[in-house]
């Protein structure tokens, strides 16, 4: 027999019929992605309310007795970690992974239901033992995001002893649960693909999700050796990360270890980590960008390729993150080269979606607007990557507040405008409903031009040279007085960002109630996720027969067509098919 | 159309921004003038294709907005077009990438006269040593680590004995000679930075890195670690001071080598009683202070701090800020002690007194106190012991309106603002956390609990 998701179903499926099993210990695909979804902005916000105590403390030091030295490295921390784990990560494969997957390519779900779930529920507990954390002695780790031992794990650091370990602990659970739904993404796409789906018909939003969930394959497991490792350090006294040292005046029986291996480890799961998330944000921006300029992607096979060099490639740069961290200078020319030569098709990916508007017919849509902010921010934050990914101009601006705007504007701004404009395009197949547009339009001027406002000038405190993960500047003699209001600005451009996604959480929720009726496919898009026969759609996504697919993701205003969008289940008539299907696979 | 002029006027206004702002990189005192230079050329050259891309885009959003009338072009690929546009970036890696691997092979190479010094990082402090006479730097190990060893010199290495060990965070370099920084930390991560020579790099334990630079120009430059390295990460300071060559050699002239520091007598109980007897009139014949007379409690202060102080004081480094009242009525008092040896005999009698316990005599709640009190427990101890390793006091049985004053001392800049004062520059950085006057009673009302 074969497998359900692959198969048609002549007979009725066995629908979940209790609360419990439609929506709670769901198999559905599409109730795990909102379960992956909710959490995943929850957490999201927890971190947001964090990044906003962190800016009051530098915008207005002296002024607030409840943040201390202590208390803002606990933020920094699970500020960073929870943004690009637990918000970005599982956001966009566990939540839209897991939506989109199944119905791009034409499947009736993910190909392990059962393991899908326990993804989700062991992501959730992941979560739940991360901000357990907050609740014990000493509070959460305060260590950094990237966890650097010795200081992990030893007196001097906030939450050293409890909350390291839970944070150890927490982020092996993720890895289990990433790996559980992972294997389900990538077996789903080479396994259930529908008829015709060939894999160079597949959107560029599959393609993303696809490499990104078989780097996390391979990236994780790094990651988790260095938990288990680190923890090993910690609780039994093993020397993995550990050399003979002095802690606070303590001669601790510690010997031979290097912490500059956990640096490796950390980051060769950490550059990947990036292109992870980068990667199915690169995939949905390029179909928001097609369907709402009504026009094919520009270069489709180039993309695709793009998305497989970048994915590859990623693997192979990790040490730029180390240029200073007292490894073999030499290294500097090799990850120096690497990590230069993957902005080639990072650049050309970028050429491409804007050629893709060039003569298109651009409606500008919620989505839209967010897609093209992220053509801006994303421009502004791989061009300053230049900068740090030169070995030689990483010298001066490593461990500045350089460093903290280039990663904001290119793995926090970027894929967050994505996953605003993803969230907006599918939110209509997703609940039915459509958003309220001006809602949707003020949390993008907010968020787009207040985001610039935070970030730009925190760039020129890095050129300055302040240091990134200070409580407080101090004085010194090369950082003038205007710096300490430029951080007062950066911090109120950064609490209006915050205060201004009410409109964005408001119109989410009043929307999936209130919202205007959505036509079934309101975007007039091609690809396989509108062409469902409910929107939207139920359980097992097609009803008894599974589509066929006849043609690419990006037939719009193909020249002759009575529409200005065929559907890729629309079957190739006679008189275009030199038109569209050559043409796109020549 | 809204949105193509907001990306025109985003491209300008960061134009503008560069322009016209005043931040930009400290002005160089090193040799690496290249380094600056290759972030000129990867400036210009990301800076146009920054402009040149949002513009376009912009011109595409406003050009081909939507019109009911029209449709798209259809066109999936041009194959030329991809080619060229691949070609042009290459060509502008590479030009961006050739100037960097070239600096970064004269950064790799260290010149071959380049002198030695090494560099200590420890939680939250810098030390120097210099290789002294022979040359060489002598052998050093973690487990050699102690009080009266705080370099870990091993004890059987005679290329250590006229090492120049620099317990301070101040750094002297001499100009225009090459240096090689030795980068070695006793407990965690730390990074030596120096704004103004460009150049920086990560200390780890366990291993020896290094750097190098020709200091260009004489002054006086912050040291900052640049490498997260605890709670106090952002406290941990030093000063690197470039001389001409005789000023240098005259600074160098003065610090202890290895085997003076190790011929340096303990103090004598004894005749500290003596000695003590001036000082007894205010602190009290047990050291226990006295609140009328402003004089804070001695006893259970550990000898190296009140050495520290003693030696502040005589030096003008304590209680010489005008608007330091009870400090300025010390400043004499510490000049009568005559020599390094009577500072010594008085801080090991004090050592022998037994700790006070003086009644609290501020209202605050022990409670709310607790939570902050967790930063200060990471240097000054959970118990509020104190810590030699990091030169932290003892706080516990010491008089609260004491510690009260002290702390707003610190605050404003009274206490700890001389730059020779490493730890005092710290407490005034720690001292700013904490602004309420609340706060200050609730910390000082749980310090009484332990």
């Amino acid at each position: 027999m074969q497998h359900v998701a692959i198969a048609d179903q002549p007979d009725e499926l066995h629908d979940p019929d209790t609360f419990i099993t439609k929506y709670i210990w769901s198999q559905d695909h599409k109730v795990i992605a909102i379960q992956y979804g909710l959490t995943a902005i929850f957490v999201g916000l927890v971190a947001l309310v964090l990044s906003g105590l962190m800016r009051l403390q530098l915008g207005f030091p002296d002024t607030f007795d409840f943040i201390d030295p202590n208390a803002y490295l606990q933020f920094v921390t699970m500020h960073g970690m929870i943004m690009v784990i637990y918000l970005l990560t599982a956001l966009l494969l566990g939540g839209f992974g897991n939506y989109l997957i199944p119905l791009m390519i034409g499947a009736r779900d993910m190909v392990f239901p059962y393991m899908n779930m326990l993804s989700y529920w062991t992501y959730l507990l992941s979560v739940i033992v991360l901000l357990a954390s907050f609740f014990v002695p000493g509070g959460p780790t305060g260590a950094g995001w990237t966890l650097y031992p010795p200081q992990a794990i030893l007196q001097g650091t906030p939450g050293y002893d409890w909350g390291i370990i839970l944070m150890l602990a927490s982020l092996a659970i993720f890895i289990v649960a990433f790996t559980m739904g992972g294997l389900n993404y990538v077996t789903t796409v080479l396994q259930a693909r529908t008829r015709g789906m060939t894999l160079m018909r597949m959107p560029l939003t599959i393609w993303g999700i696809f490499t990104a969930t078989v780097l996390g394959l391979l990236a994780f497991p790094a990651l988790l050796v260095s938990a288990i490792m680190m923890m090993l350090d910690k609780v039994i006294g093993t020397s993995f990360f550990m050399p003979a040292l002095v802690s606070l005046g303590e001669n601790l029986d510690y010997t031979g270890g290097s912490p500059v291996l956990f640096q490796h480890l950390f980051w060769f799961f950490g550059h990947p980590e990036v292109y992870i998330v980068a990667l199915p944000a690169f995939g949905m921006v390029s179909d928001v960008l097609a369907t709402h300029a009504r026009k094919n992607i520009f270069g489709y096979r180039m993309m695709v390729w793009a998305i497989v060099a970048i994915g590859g490639l990623s693997f192979i740069v990790w040490a730029h993150h180390m240029y200073v961290s007292g490894m073999h200078p030499a290294f500097g020319f090799f990850f120096a080269t690497t990590t230069l030569i993957i902005a080639v098709p990072t650049a050309l990916k970028v050429y491409n979606w804007v050629l893709t508007l060039w003569q298109g017919n651009i409606h500008l849509t919620v989505p839209m607007l967010f897609a093209i902010g992220f053509i801006f921010t994303f421009t502004h934050g791989g061009l300053t990557g230049l900068f740090l990914g030169n070995v030689t101009i990483d010298l001066p601006l490593s461990d500045t507040y350089f460093v903290v705007a280039h990663f904001h504007m290119v793995m926090g701004v970027s894929p967050i405008m994505v996953l605003f404009a993803a969230i907006y395009h599918w939110y209509p197949l997703m609940t039915g409903r459509m958003f309220n547009e001006t809602l949707g339009k003020l949390h993008f001027w907010f968020t787009f031009l207040g985001t610039y406002a935070i970030y730009l000038p925190m760039h020129y405190l890095g050129f300055l040279g302040v240091p990134r993960r200070y409580f407080a500047m101090g004085s010194t003699d090369f950082i003038p007085e205007s710096a300490v209001s430029l951080n007062a600005s950066i911090t109120v451009s950064a609490l209006i960002v915050g205060v201004s996604q009410l409109f964005f959480l408001y119109n989410v929720f009043w929307s999936m109630r209130h919202g205007k009726k959505a036509e079934p496919n309101p975007w007039h898009a091609t690809s396989l996720e509108w062409q469902t026969p409910d929107v939207p759609p139920h359980h097992g996504n097609w009803g008894p027969e599974l589509p066929t697919v006849y043609r690419w993701a990006y037939d719009y205003s193909v020249p002759g067509a009575p529409e200005d969008y065929i559907p890729q289940n629309h079957p190739v008539s006679a008189e275009e098919g030199t038109a569209g299907e050559e043409e796109a696979h020549a | 159309m809204k949105l193509a002029i907001v990306l025109v006027l985003l491209v300008i206004g960061s134009v503008l921004f560069h322009f016209l702002s005043p931040w930009w990189f400290t002005p160089l005192a090193s040799n690496w003038d290249t380094i600056d230079t290759t972030i000129d050329v990867t400036f210009w050259i990301t800076g146009a294709v920054f402009i040149a891309v949002n513009l376009f885009m912009a011109y595409a959003v406003y050009r081909y907005r939507h019109n009911p009338k029209r449709r798209a072009h259809y066109e999936p690929e041009n194959k030329k077009l991809e080619w060229w546009l691949t070609i042009i970036t290459t060509v502008g890696v590479v030009a961006m990438l050739a100037p960097g691997l070239v600096v970064w092979a004269d950064f790799v190479k260290v010149p071959e006269d380049a002198d030695q010094v090494e560099v200590l990082g420890e939680q939250w402090q810098w030390s120097y040593r210099f290789p002294g006479e022979d040359g060489k730097l002598g052998a050093v190990d973690a487990r050699w680590i102690g009080p009266d060893n705080p370099f870990g010199m091993a004890p059987d290495d005679p290329a250590g004995a006229d090492d120049v060990l620099v317990r301070s965070n101040e750094l002297h370099l001499p100009l225009d000679r090459p240096v090689k920084l030795l980068l070695r930390s006793r407990d965690v991560l730390h990074d030596f930075a120096v704004p103004q020579f460009r150049v920086k790099m990560d200390l780890v334990p366990g291993h020896v890195s290094y750097v190098w630079f020709t200091p260009t120009r004489t002054g006086k430059f912050d040291v900052l670690c640049m490498e997260l390295c605890g709670i106090a990460h952002y406290a941990m300071r030093g000063y690197v001071v470039v001389d001409s060559n005789e000023d240098f050699q005259s600074w160098l002239g003065e610090q202890p080598t290895w085997s003076e520091i190790q011929g340096i007598p303990p103090g004598d109980a004894v005749a500290g009683q003596g000695q003590y007897a001036t000082c007894a009139a205010c602190h009290g014949a047990q050291g226990e202070g006295n609140e009328a007379l402003n004089a804070p409690a001695l006893a259970g202060l550990p000898d190296w701090y009140i050495a520290r102080q003693l030696a502040h004081y005589r030096s003008g480094i304590r209680g010489a800020h005008p608007e330091d009242t009870y400090g300025q009525q010390m400043a004499p008092m510490a000049n009568m002690l005559p020599d390094e040896q009577s500072v010594r005999n008085v801080t090991a009698y004090l050592d022998s007194l037994p700790a006070a316990a003086p009644a609290s005599t501020l209202p605050g709640n022990p409670k709310a106190g607790a939570s902050h009190y967790t930063t200060c427990g990471a240097c000054h101890g959970a118990q509020a012991q104190g810590n030699y390793a990091l030169q932290a006091p003892r706080l516990a049985g010491q008089q609260d309106w004491y510690l009260k004053r002290q702390l707003d001392n610190f605050r404003q800049g009274i206490r700890g603002s001389d730059q020779r004062d490493n730890y005092g520059h710290q407490m005034v950085l720690m001292a700013r956390a904490l602004q309420d006057e609340q706060s200050v009673n609730d910390l000082l009302a749980y310090l009484n609990t332990l």
